[in-house]
């Protein structure tokens, strides 16, 4: 029994991790909270829900098809919303505000025009029934989060570490404007993260959608709490520590709702967070090099 | 009171309540960014004012004018928590700890049996009077300006405009930060309370995201310049989706809209009038 719910923790805390890293990443790099972020995960499981059953998509085309288009929307927007603040060097709580304005202005406008009910991706899409696996039932949908997961994870650690973009965004991280002064377009090095954050958002919520299965457009604002919970107690702007943030979440969560209450599982994830907050703000792994306001 | 105010009063009676209850909020949205800081919790706030100030009614009948200083309680207790290990660090843990404040919050009020779950807490007994209403807000107005014209007002701007030379000037900065903090919660917790007793219903979705990025649009589109300058920005925004009705779909566009350009191109405000201080 509790091993069956470890391994349905761990599965799902794989699917927060992944929604987690690219918010991370965008306050790692950019300096940004993008409150936008949690509507990517939303757009994504739609542009999915849409392309399987409208188009008739196999969900191994319609997940990169979903992300990547969850992808440009974020491009867009950031250059729609963030672009002008960054050059002028704005504090970063305007552009916070900015982006929550935004998000607002997206949620209401998705809704009135696809409507606020609960949607079902098609039937049949990916099989539904558990099966068994050393003596543990997980489904087929979990199995594709955790391979979804370790794929997309696997790709970002690369393109990060392995290869000169990765070096200059991490330059970019570093210090904005010697990267500028390196030679580095800062503008495109801003896109690229853009859209690979929003990848990652979009993926996450074909993936989560999938678990669940109840797609609807505020989706994205309710997994926000999760993204939050994750990198603060993972360390604003510190990949690993948002891998093994939202693997313990999940975990978390799930032993919640199975030995305590499910209805309390958001406010036992909160609590979590008030309680780094008050003993570890640079996050659980962080080095205590905070930048003081 | 002559009869052509109270005919009117009655017949408006709902929209001239949500227009002084929006005052406060904008106010307590003010307080917050007066210091330079960004709190989304706002709604939430007004949510546990709203629902302890319900449940003291509905469950032990206590008098209003008990009820409304007790349920100030819980969002200062909730704003406590929260602001001081976050004033500490930079602008953004606040904002973040805040907005996961109202859906956790949410969660929970659905959630829990004891608070009604998804039906709410109905029944309220409508016990908020205009004069109340607006009494606070004149006094909540009065006291910002007399606090705004003094020595703290100038500490407060001084910390919003730059941290640090406060900081060097002797200003204790985590304690500005947070003073300003729960005098937001007492005032959005009142606000709640207000609004639980002038509706008689209260449910769990009334106090989450939406809300709380709308209390944020009256503030910037009025500005901070004065105090009443928000509350200015909250009638216009209040009273503008009555006059456009068959719009009202689009009345959180409109709301999400205005944040983004006040911020990109009206940093100061639509009343950016200053306030009038005597020479230090």
């Amino acid at each position: 029994m509790l091993a069956q719910q470890l391994v349905n923790g761990v599965l799902l805390g794989a699917g927060y991790a992944l929604f987690a890293l690219g918010f991370t990443l965008m306050f790692g790099v950019l300096r940004v909270i993008n409150l936008t972020y949690g509507f990517y995960f939303s757009a994504g499981a739609f542009v999915a829900l849409f392309l399987t059953r409208d188009f008739g998509f196999s969900i191994w085309t319609a997940l990169p098809l979903a992300a990547m288009a969850a992808g440009a929307m974020a491009v867009v927007l950031d250059w729609l919303l963030l672009a002008r603040l960054r050059r002028r060097g704005a504090p970063e709580l305007a552009s916070l505000m900015v982006t929550l304005g935004g998000v607002l202005a997206l949620y209401a406008a998705s809704t009135a025009i696809l409507g606020p009910d609960i949607r079902r991706l098609p039937p049949g899409l990916i099989a539904g029934a558990p099966f068994e696996l050393f003596g543990l039932r997980v489904t087929m949908a979990q199995l594709l989060i955790l391979l979804a997961s370790l794929v997309l994870v696997g790709a970002l650690v690369w393109l990060l570490h392995g290869t000169r973009l990765g070096l200059a965004i991490r330059a970019m991280a570093e210090k904005p404007d010697a990267a500028g002064l390196m030679g580095i377009d800062t503008g495109r090095i801003a896109a690229l993260v853009s859209f690979v954050s929003g990848c990652l958002a979009g993926a996450g919520g074909v993936l989560i959608g999938l678990n669940f299965n109840a797609i609807h457009p505020y989706m994205g604002e309710t997994m926000m709490l999760r993204g939050f919970v994750v990198v603060i107690v993972g360390g604003l702007g510190d990949i690993r520590g948002a891998l093994i943030a939202g693997l313990a979440l999940g975990v978390v969560e799930v032993l919640t709702a199975g030995y305590v209450d499910s209805g309390l599982k958001e406010a036992v994830a909160f609590a979590i967070l008030v309680a780094v907050l008050w003993t570890r703000p640079s996050g659980l792994f962080g080095r205590p090099e905070m930048r003081r306001a | 009171m002559p009869v052509w105010l109270d005919n009117f009063l009655w017949t408006y009676q709902n929209l001239v309540h949500a227009l002084g209850i929006n005052g406060l909020l904008a106010l307590s949205m003010y307080v917050v960014l007066a210091v330079g800081q960004l709190s989304l919790g706002q709604a939430a706030f007004m949510g546990l004012g709203a629902y302890s100030s319900a449940l003291l009614t509905l469950k032990l009948d206590l008098p209003f004018a008990l009820v409304l200083p007790v349920s100030c309680v819980a969002p200062v207790l909730f704003a406590l928590a929260i602001g001081t290990p976050t004033l500490r660090l930079s602008g953004v843990y606040l904002a973040i700890a805040t907005i996961g404040l109202g859906e956790v919050l949410r969660a929970v009020y659905l959630n829990v049996d004891w608070l009604g779950g998804a039906l709410g807490l109905s029944g309220i007994p409508l016990r908020a009077e205009f004069w109340m209403i607006y009494g606070l807000l004149g006094a909540a107005i009065l006291v910002l300006w007399l606090v705004g014209r003094s020595g703290i007002g100038r500490a407060m701007e001084a910390v919003r405009e730059d941290a640090t030379a406060a900081q060097v000037m002797g200003i204790n900065l985590a304690r500005t930060r947070l003073g300003a903090l729960l005098a937001s919660a007492v005032l959005a917790g009142l606000a709640g309370a207000l609004g639980a007793h002038s509706s008689s219903f209260i449910g769990p979705n009334e106090y989450g995201f939406e809300p709380a990025v709308t209390i944020l649009s009256f503030a910037l589109l009025g500005g901070i310049a004065t105090p009443l300058a928000p509350v200015l920005g909250a009638f216009i925004l209040t009273l503008l989706p009555e006059l456009l009705r068959g719009f009202s779909d689009l009345r959180l566009v409109f709301n999400g809209v205005i944040i983004v350009l006040a911020v990109l191109f009206l940093p100061e405000g639509l009343f950016p009038l200053r306030m009038r201080r005597r020479a230090a």
